[in-house]
């Protein structure tokens, strides 16, 4: 059974108190209105359910069990999420699960400009579409998006990988087009089935980097004629 | 008939350290790289002098009478405020830049006198949390290393907006620096030339900062301060904006402050000199009438106790050091001359922290450079560095008749160039003349 607190009788210092405070168990959040910084910092296995949108960086920092938003989530849902699962049954605005290390960010309607950004092993399925700047400087984990991605997309990445099933508006620097081995149609599989979507893995696209950013290229003219004077020599 | 040194007087313009830099370039294609801080001349806190007391004033008794040096930051917000018996901490360098014996010499002495020292981009390692009775956690852009756990394990949050070396540009790692360890808790691949993100993953602007603080705040259960800290380019409106935001304290950084790598042009001409960016900072906080409550920690180019008072004169509550802290745990060490000039330097002009080849063994991550510096030792050293600093701001209140540091004042002050009496909004010696106000 779980317990109810209701936003708009208590102070979001006290929901999220509870929330730290419990051990586990079930919480059902009613009346956010749009509430920022809802649920964040859960470090224990708890369940909480929001009944209505949110604002700003709800579940920031999500470290265990599950926070899902039946509605819409403002920007920067999930940042830095360690573990665990966070799902918004809407839309999310920008940032969605920016720098997240681990655990499963579930959006099952678009997300906005730069999903993914900075992410650093969380696995992140969006059933729509996403904004522009999708990934930008993804370090590692997975993105799957089931619908298209707007310009920009996977920017300076690193080893993050990317999987688009629409359309693809630009990639940005040093993002290239892959190819999808078996094992990465199993682990579209895999991330579908851990976001409780369907679609056929063979539809997606994979994105990675092409790694010509990792160094900085330098150039030694006088090194290259002085090895060319000792040849002659 | 004309003489030879007329065929060999240099060009102003086009002096030596120029037409070399424009053969490197022109040889390698890529902007110079450098460690330290800016290095061209610059109006300094030097430019100031302490008036002293006389006929019009009482001074205190310099070796018996208090004089008390203690600030508290986050007093009223957080739950557990940050308690300085000296006004001076250490700033923020990381692991990576740093070997893990710098941050631990760093840790141990700045514990040693009841100080703080923090963190840098890359995240806390258990050397510096272990060795630091007072810890501040830095909020990055890059979130290079950021955990939750170690958010609650710290004394105090500083949101990182920018740093004095390069206000509006990120942090850099080449890859010498990029080790297995520092790859791991970076999560990047090893070797590569790491550039940081210069602006925040998740905020755009000063309302969407407010929210994010309030996250912070909510995800530590109100428990320890938040800070702000600025590269200094328009302090004036970047502090009332920090403080809109919900910032218990300011860090606000001038152009003299270090970086282990950066481009030497941004390092040499982005933001404002520290003497200019304290006294628009603390108009800033009068004007919102929070001056000394929201705590101003000046930084860029501290070096000596004068520079402390200087300092606090003008209105900052605190100040932050980063290159002296490291020349005091033993960078640049004359000891090691012979190895700075094998490396085409010599001691006490090295720079290069970008190369990770620092005889010293304190900017790099090569082990056997790294276990030459004894972090207990450096501990001591900074820790009696920061005693000198203390008794030299002490002897310096005393003198203008100040029961504590922080009594010190603009009144206090002369400055000796009409720049620095524009810029620090004090007489010019000798006169009533404030360059830019009416009388």
């Amino acid at each position: 059974m779980s317990t109810a607190i209701d936003l708009a009788e208590v102070p979001l210092r006290q929901l999220n108190q509870v929330l730290h405070d419990a051990e586990s168990g079930g919480f059902d959040v009613l009346n956010p209105r749009g509430a920022h910084a809802v649920a964040c910092g859960i470090t224990t296995n708890v369940t909480v359910e929001v009944a209505g949108s949110v604002g700003y960086y709800c579940a920031g920092m999500h470290q265990v069990g599950t926070v899902v938003v039946n509605g819409n989530s403002g920007p920067g849902l999930a940042e830095n999420i360690m573990s665990g699962t966070v799902r918004t049954t809407g839309n999310a605005s920008m940032s969605a699960a920016a720098t997240g290390c681990g655990g499963l960010v579930v959006i099952e309607g678009d997300a906005g400009a730069r999903c993914g950004i900075s992410m650093k092993g969380v696995d992140i399925v969006v059933g729509g579409s996403i904004g522009h700047m999708g990934a930008f400087m993804a370090q590692a984990g997975n993105l799957v998006v089931l619908g298209d991605a707007g310009a920009d997309l996977g920017d300076s990445i690193y080893e993050a990988v990317l999987y688009v099933r629409g359309e693809v508006e630009s990639l940005g620097s040093d993002c290239v087009e892959k190819e999808m081995r078996p094992e990465h149609l199993a682990a579209v599989r895999h991330l579908l089935q851990a976001a409780d979507m369907t679609a056929s893995p063979a539809d997606f696209r994979r994105y990675g980097s092409e790694r010509q950013m990792y160094s900085f290229h330098v150039d030694d003219i006088d090194a290259e004629l002085a090895e060319g004077a000792g040849a002659v020599k | 008939m004309t003489s030879d040194t007329w065929h060999q007087r240099e060009s102003y313009s086009f002096d030596r350290n120029t037409i070399a830099e424009i053969r490197r370039a022109a040889n390698t294609g890529i902007y110079r790289i450098r460690g330290w801080g800016a290095k061209r001349v610059l109006p300094t806190l030097d430019d100031l002098v302490f008036l002293g007391a006389s006929m019009s004033r009482y001074p205190l008794e310099g070796y018996r009478e208090a004089c008390g040096t203690d600030v508290v930051i986050g007093n009223g917000r957080a739950e557990h405020p940050v308690h300085l018996d000296i006004p001076v901490t250490i700033a923020g360098m990381s692991f990576g830049s740093l070997s893990a014996q710098a941050k631990e010499a760093l840790g141990r002495g700045a514990s040693a006198v009841g100080t703080s020292t923090t963190t840098g981009d890359g995240g806390m390692t258990e050397e510096e949390r272990g060795h630091s009775t007072k810890l501040v956690y830095q909020y990055l852009p890059s979130r290079y290393g950021m955990n939750p756990d170690d958010l609650r394990r710290a004394d105090a949050i500083e949101v990182v907006v920018g740093q004095g070396a390069k206000p509006g540009g990120g942090g850099m790692l080449l890859g010498q620096k990029i080790t297995e360890r520092v790859a791991e808790m970076r999560t990047l691949p090893e070797g590569i030339d790491q550039r940081s993100a210069c602006r925040h993953p998740d905020w755009t602007g000063p309302d969407d900062l407010a929210i994010k603080i309030i996250e912070l705040r909510e995800i530590v259960d109100w428990r320890v301060p938040v800070y702000v800290k600025l590269g200094a380019a328009r302090p004036y409106y970047d502090t009332a904006l920090a403080v809109k935001a919900g910032a218990d304290a300011i860090v606000v950084d001038g152009m003299q402050g270090g970086t282990a790598a950066t481009q030497d042009v941004f390092i040499e001409h982005v933001g404002i000199p520290t003497l200019a960016a304290i006294p628009e900072a603390v108009r800033a906080l009068r004007e919102l009438g929070v001056h000394r409550e929201v705590k101003l920690i000046a930084a860029g180019g501290i070096r000596s106790g004068a520079d402390v008072a200087k300092a606090l004169a003008l209105g900052a509550d605190v100040v932050s050091i980063g290159t002296a802290a490291l020349i005091a745990i033993g960078d640049n060490d004359p000891g090691y001359d012979a190895e700075y000039r094998a490396l085409g330097s010599a001691a006490g002009f090295w720079e290069d922290y970008q190369d990770g080849t620092d005889p010293a063994g304190i900017t790099t991550q090569d082990p056997d450079l790294s276990a030459r510096l004894d972090p207990v030792i450096g501990g001591r050293r900074l820790a009696n560095y920061l005693q000198v600093l203390t008794l030299e701001t002490q002897t310096l209140a005393r003198a203008c008749g100040k029961s504590h540091v922080l009594n010190l004042e603009p009144e206090d002050l002369a400055a000796l160039t009409v720049e620095a009496a524009a810029m620090a909004g004090v007489p010019l010696a000798g006169t009533g003349w404030i360059p830019g106000t009416s009388s």
